[in-house]
């Protein structure tokens, strides 16, 4: 991330945005130097696990496992425990619990966990809209960007555009997320989907947003969009926006 | 950079003069409120029963810290997305709230109330929330604590750094820097 802000300060024409992006460069020091987080918003702990499918789980629930692991991890690190038990009641669990979890069975004997907690305020800001296969590329982009623009300042910029396109439903949306773990600013796979990236790219960092919103050329420090198959009636995309505070962490076992 | 600097509470002659892109340090004391905690201000208050804190001339920041480590004031305390106090935020203003700090846009009821009311609406960086953290001097929940991080804080800062939205002559930096930045892009 620090890399991706410091390419950001350099290209940055606006003086607005210059600053916000320095504060945001001493405010990973801070956070470091302190141990605090450099976003009081802790997230929505979403965990993606590859299971591999010659790995026996014994000895009590896994998930189970997982949210105890949450639960230790936000006291233990005095992160913000966000999450209320009911969406409607809204009474926080206290503990940050339970987590979002999505299991993936994979060949071998690995357990792989990625823990990647979400904030709240870029969350909101994401989108998911089911086109005719015969809007194209070109709807595709319309909405990506239309999703950013209406955004604004609200979800943190510069923030990471996660795009999931085919698929169903929950499977466009779930792509989108898996989209930004990708490490900043790695390619698509596909040639075609990587050019894709680019164009959105550059459009998106013309819409003068910039960081925070007051104005500028860093409105997005990466796109990342992933695909799967498509039904012979659907172009699902969802767009996934994450703030600046991207955080990942991966442990094998 | 020049910031100006304001001492709360603050009154209607020093909040109309402050204009959309001015930068401002803040000084004294500030209370914290988000989703949960307005919703019970605005219960409160429809009750005709008294608020935890007096509304005239204060300033609510809309912000849930993380915990704070031991021997710590506060823990991160960055702004949250304002746009979800928007419900709730015309009535404060009526009641003489002077200004609200968060990130992020403001619908056109609340920045017609910062014109009617002369209030101000104020953006912090979103994200900067070890940074910010550091003008907080001290922090003290007055209301609401099963809250949890959702509690109203009463927040003693020094030197809080924030930026002029929107204003009573009813200006928004947003709409502005985005019109113009993206015009030459």
């Amino acid at each position: 991330m620090l890399e991706g802000f410091r390419k950001a300060y350099r290209e940055e024409i606006s003086q607005n945005g210059k600053e916000i992006i320095q504060q945001l460069i001493m405010n990973a020091e801070i956070a470091r130097e302190e141990r605090i987080p450099i976003c009081q918003d802790t997230g929505f702990t979403v965990v993606f696990v590859e299971l591999g499918q010659d790995v026996r789980i014994v000895g009590g629930d896994f998930y189970e496992a997982i949210n105890e692991g949450v639960r230790r991890g936000y006291k233990e690190g005095y992160l913000r425990k966000s999450i209320v038990s009911h969406p409607l009641e809204r009474k926080n669990t206290g503990d940050n619990t339970p987590a979002v979890i999505h299991t993936k069975i994979v060949p071998g004997d690995n357990l792989r966990l990625i823990v990647a907690p979400k904030g709240g305020g870029s969350e909101n800001m994401s989108a998911l809209k089911m086109l005719k296969p015969s809007e194209g590329v070109e709807g595709v982009k319309k909405f990506v960007v239309d999703v950013v623009k209406n955004a604004g300042p609200n979800p943190c910029p510069p923030v990471i555009v996660g795009v999931g396109i085919g698929g169903t439903f929950e499977k466009a949306a779930q792509l989108s997320k898996e989209a930004l773990l990708r490490r900043l600013g790695e390619k698509s796979k596909y040639p075609d989907i990587a050019r894709l990236e680019d164009e959105l790219f550059d459009e998106i960092n013309r819409l003068g947003i910039g960081p925070q919103g007051l104005g500028g050329k860093t409105t997005a420090l990466a796109v990342h969009i992933e695909i799967y198959a498509a039904h012979i009636a659907s172009l699902p995309v969802a767009v996934n926006i994450n703030c600046h505070a991207a955080r990942h962490k991966e442990a094998v076992l | 950079m020049n910031r100006i600097s304001l001492t709360t509470p603050l009154t209607s002659d020093v909040v109309e003069k402050l204009r959309i892109g001015q930068q401002v340090s803040l000084n004294g004391i500030i209370y914290t409120g988000r989703d949960a905690a307005h919703k019970r201000l605005i219960e409160l208050i429809e009750q005709g029963k008294e608020l935890p804190f007096e509304l005239k001339g204060q300033v609510i920041y809309y912000v849930g810290p993380s915990p704070a480590r031991p021997g710590r004031v506060i823990g991160a305390a960055g702004p949250t997305t304002s746009g979800r106090m928007d419900r709730y935020t015309p009535k404060l203003y009526a009641l003489g709230l002077k200004a609200t700090i968060g990130k992020g846009r403001r619908a056109p009821e609340v920045i017609d109330a910062i014109r009617q009311y002369k209030g101000v609406y104020l953006a912090a960086v979103g994200g900067a929330a070890a940074l910010i953290a550091r003008s907080v001097k001290s922090a003290e929940v007055i209301a609401f604590p099963e809250l949890g991080p959702e509690a109203v804080y009463r927040l003693v800062v020094e030197d809080f750094p924030a930026i002029v939205v929107n204003d009573t002559l009813g200006g928004d930096l947003y709409d502005e820097s985005i019109k113009a930045y993206s015009a030459i892009l």
